[in-house]
C-alpha cells in the first residue's frame, strides 16, 4: 500500500501547511497589521488538501472570500498571498485585493470574489475557453453552501451541463452562511448535490473532512471530466471553527453550540488522518516532526518576507484602471 | 483597407464588424439569446453562425447573470467574447458580473489579466416599448471605473467602434439605439478603426455647442440644420461616441470657442452623462461661458407605454432649437407649428411596424 500511504502523507503535509498558515495569521492579525477581512478556514483543510492531490498546475481554478487554503492547494505562492493580505505591493495583487482577491496565473489559480457566487459562472467560462481551444484542463470551481441558494449558481450549472464542460463544482458545505444556519436556508433533508444531479451534472456527496475519501472521490471526477464526462458536483460536509470572519473563535455569542463544535472538532480532518495512519501501523509523530519543523521555517520566512515588504506607492491607487 | 465604400445600414455595420473581426481573429466568440435565431438580432448577427460555425456562434440559456460571468471566464481563459441581449433591460440581471467581476478584474488583480469582452446592448424606443424595454442607462455603466462604455450614432461609426471594441483588452459596454439601426451612411470597406474615447464633430459652428450621443445625435443634427437655415445660427454638434471615457479636450475645445453648452441625453435627466458634461465644462470653463448651460434628456420617468402618452415625450428637434435660441437670446419658435415631431411619434419612420 505504499502508494495509498504516499497520498495520504502527501495529504497530511498539505493540511498541516495550510492550517499552520492560518493559525499563524489568527495568532498575528490583532497586531492590527492585516487590515483586510479575513475569512479564515481552520478546519476545512481535507477538502483543498485533496484538490491539491488531483488537480494539474495548468488546470483553473476560482474560489471565493474564503480562498486562502484553494490558493495554497492549487500551488498559489505563500509569500505573495501573506504580502497581499499585509497590503503590501509584493502581494499576489500588489495590495489592492486582500485576503478575498488572491491569485496566482503561474498555477492557473485565476482569482477569488468577495461576493458570494459571482466567481461560479467565471470557473464556467474558462471551462468554456478549455474546450473551445480542444485541450484536456479542467476549471475547478470553489464555493460554499450560501452560494447554492444563488441564482447564478444554478444558472451556471445548467449551462455547464448543456455545453458539457470539464468543470468541477467544489461545494464545501460549513452549514453556515455567516451565522445564519443551512435550517433557516434550505429545507430539511434535501441534499445540495442531489438538486444539482436533477439539474444534470454528475455528482458525489462525501465527509469532507475525510480528506484520503474526499482525494479518490475527487480524483475519480477529475479522471471522468478528462475523458469527456462532462460537469461533476461534488459536496462535501465540513465545518469552519473560528468566526464567519476574523481570528476568534465565536461558540459563546449563540449561533451555534459548543456542543456542535466539539462534536465536529473531533472528527476533525488532520486528527482523522493522524489515526489512520496510526491505525495502519505508520509512526505518524517521527515523521511529521520535521515535517512541522520544515513547514515552520516556510512559514515564518514567508510572514517575514510580508511584514518586511514595502507598501505600494499612494499614487498606486490611481493608476491601472484599464490594460 | 481598400478605401471603398459602401452605402450600408448600421446594423449591417455591425454584423460586417463581428464577422470581421471573428475572421481575423479565431479567439472571437459571438453570443446572445436568439444570436442564431432566424431574426439574427435585428440581422446584427445573421449568417455568422453559418460561417464560423456552431462552437464559435451560439444562443444561450436565458441566463443573463451567469452567462456574463461565462464571457469573464472564457476571457480569461484567451478568447474574445461578444454578448448581444436584445434591450439592455435584460441585461440588468447581470451587474453584479459587469460591475464586481468585469469591471474590477484587471485593476483588482494588480493589473495581471485583463477581460476583453464586449457586451452590446440595445436601447428600445417607441411603439409601446414601455417602462422596461426603453431604459438609457449608459450613465449608469459610464459610473463604473474599469469599464468602457461606446454609443455610435452611425453607422460608419458603429462598424469603426464596435471593431475596436472588440479587439480593446477591457470590457466594453457597446449600446445601439434600436432607431439606429436602419440608418443607413458610407461605411469604409475593411477593416475600418474608429477609436474609442474619441469625440466626432458632425457638423461645426460657431454659435453654440450640442454635446450629444447616439439616437439624439440625429435629433440634434436636425436642429442644427434648421437653426442655421432659419436663423442663420451656427451650431456645432459634438457626438461623443463614447461616454466612458469621455474625450474632454473636444468638449472643451468646442464649449472654449463657442461659449454656450447644450448638453443631450437619450436617458432619464437626473445624474445624467449630460450633467457630467456641463459639470465639467463649468468648473474648467466658467470665465469662458456667456450663458449658462442648459440640458435636455429624458424626463425623469419611466417611460409610459401608451402612444398616447409618448407623445412630447422625447427630447425632439423642436425642443433643441428652443433651447439654442434662448441661450441666444433670441425669439423661440411655435414648435407645433414650425418642427413639429412626426407623425407617427412613435416610431423611427413610416416603415417601421413594429413589434420591437
Amino acid at each position: 500500500m505504499q502508494p495509498e500511504l504516499d497520498t495520504r502523507l502527501k495529504l497530511l503535509r498539505t493540511m498541516h501547511r495550510i492550517r499552520m498558515v492560518e493559525e499563524e495569521i489568527a495568532l498575528r492579525y490583532p497586531q492590527g497589521n492585516m487590515r483586510c477581512p479575513t475569512h479564515l478556514s481552520i478546519g476545512q483543510e481535507g477538502v483543498p488538501a485533496a484538490i491539491a492531490e488531483c488537480l494539474r498546475t495548468d488546470d483553473y481554478a476560482v474560489s471565493t472570500h474564503r480562498g486562502h487554503a484553494h490558493y495554497l492547494a492549487k500551488g498559489g505562492n505563500l509569500r505573495s498571498m501573506l504580502a497581499e493580505i499585509y497590503g503590501k505591493v509584493t502581494g499576489c495583487a500588489r495590495g489592492r485585493g486582500g485576503s478575498m482577491h488572491l491569485i496566482d496565473t503561474s498555477v492557473g489559480f485565476m482569482g477569488t470574489s468577495a461576493i458570494v457566487g459571482n466567481s461560479i459562472p467565471i470557473g464556467v467560462g474558462l471551462g468554456l475557453a478549455i474546450t473551445l481551444n480542444g485541450d484536456d484542463r479542467v476549471s475547478c470551481v470553489f464555493f460554499g453552501d450560501g452560494a447554492t441558494e444563488e441564482g447564478v449558481y444554478y444558472e451556471s450549472l445548467n449551462f455547464a451541463v448543456v455545453r458539457k464542460l470539464p468543470v468541477i463544482f467544489l461545494c464545501e458545505n460549513n452549514l453556515y452562511s455567516v451565522y445564519s444556519p443551512l435550517e433557516v436556508r434550505q429545507p430539511p433533508g434535501r441534499s445540495i448535490a442531489a438538486v444539482a444531479g436533477a439539474i444534470g451534472v454528475h455528482t458525489h456527496a462525501g465527509d469532507g473532512n475525510d480528506a484520503f475519501a474526499t482525494c479518490q472521490a475527487i480524483r475519480n471526477a477529475v479522471d471522468a471530466i478528462r475523458r469527456g464526462s462532462g460537469p461533476w458536483l461534488l459536496e462535501f460536509s465540513t465545518y469552519r471553527w473560528r468566526e464567519h470572519c476574523g481570528p476568534d473563535y465565536d461558540n459563546h455569542i449563540g449561533y451555534r453550540t459548543p456542543e456542535e463544535f466539539e462534536q465536529w472538532k473531533a472528527r476533525e480532518p488532520i486528527a482523522q488522518m493522524r489515526l489512520s495512519l496510526s491505525e495502519a501501523g505508520f509512526d505518524v509523530s517521527a515523521w511529521e516532526a520535521p515535517t512541522l519543523i520544515e513547514l515552520r521555517a516556510e512559514v515564518d520566512a514567508a510572514f517575514e518576507f510580508a511584514e518586511s515588504s514595502p507598501f505600494p506607492a499612494p499614487e498606486e491607487a490611481y493608476v491601472g484602471e484599464y490594460a | 483597407m481598400s478605401g471603398r465604400e459602401d452605402t450600408i445600414s448600421f446594423a449591417q455595420s455591425v454584423n460586417e464588424a463581428i464577422g470581421l473581426a471573428m475572421g481575423q481573429d479565431p479567439s472571437v466568440i459571438c453570443y446572445g439569446l436568439g444570436a442564431t435565431d432566424p431574426k439574427g438580432i435585428f440581422g446584427t448577427t445573421s449568417g455568422l453562425r453559418e460561417r464560423f460555425g456552431d462552437e464559435r456562434v451560439f444562443d444561450m440559456p436565458t441566463s443573463e447573470n451567469a452567462m456574463t460571468g461565462v464571457a469573464i471566464g472564457a476571457a480569461l481563459g484567451g478568447l474574445r467574447p461578444v454578448m448581444t441581449h436584445q434591450r439592455l433591460d435584460f441585461f440588468l440581471l447581470a451587474l453584479d458580473q459587469l460591475v464586481n467581476a468585469a469591471a474590477k478584474w484587471h485593476y483588482m488583480f494588480g493589473g495581471q489579466q485583463s477581460v476583453p469582452l464586449t457586451i452590446r446592448l440595445i436601447v428600445g424606443r417607441g411603439w409601446g416599448q414601455g417602462p422596461t424595454h426603453s431604459q438609457n442607462l449608459h450613465a449608469w455603466f459610464a459610473h463604473i471605473p474599469g469599464l468602457k462604455v461606446v454609443m455610435p450614432s452611425t453607422a460608419d461609426d458603429a462598424k469603426g467602434l464596435l471593431l475596436e471594441s472588440i479587439f480593446d483588452p477591457n470590457p466594453v459596454i457597446f449600446i445601439e439605439h434600436r432607431w439606429l439601426h436602419n440608418s443607413v451612411a458610407a461605411v469604409p470597406h475593411g477593416d475600418h478603426r474608429v477609436p474609442i474615447g474619441k469625440a466626432r464633430t458632425m457638423r461645426p459652428g460657431t454659435d453654440v455647442t450640442i454635446v450629444s450621443m447616439s439616437y439624439m445625435t440625429v435629433e440634434a443634427m436636425h436642429a442644427a440644420e434648421f437653426l442655421s437655415q432659419r436663423f442663420n445660427v451656427s451650431v456645432e454638434v459634438i457626438d461623443l461616441r463614447t461616454v466612458r471615457p469621455l474625450d474632454w479636450p473636444a468638449v472643451f475645445g468646442s464649449v472654449g470657442r463657442t461659449g454656450r453648452l447644450l448638453a443631450l441625453d437619450s436617458g432619464f435627466t437626473t445624474g445624467s452623462v449630460a450633467g457630467e458634461v456641463i459639470a465639467r465644462v463649468s468648473i474648467e470653463l466658467f470665465e469662458k461661458l456667456h450663458v449658462s448651460p442648459r440640458r435636455l434628456a429624458m424626463p425623469d420617468m419611466p417611460e409610459p407605454t401608451s402612444p398616447a402618452l409618448t407623445r412630447g415625450f422625447y427630447v425632439r428637434a423642436g425642443q433643441i432649437v428652443n433651447a439654442v435660441l434662448r441661450m441666444l437670446d433670441g425669439p423661440t419658435i411655435n414648435i407645433d407649428v414650425e418642427l413639429p415631431e412626426p407623425t407617427p411619434h412613435d416610431v423611427p419612420g413610416t416603415w417601421f411596424k413594429g413589434p420591437f
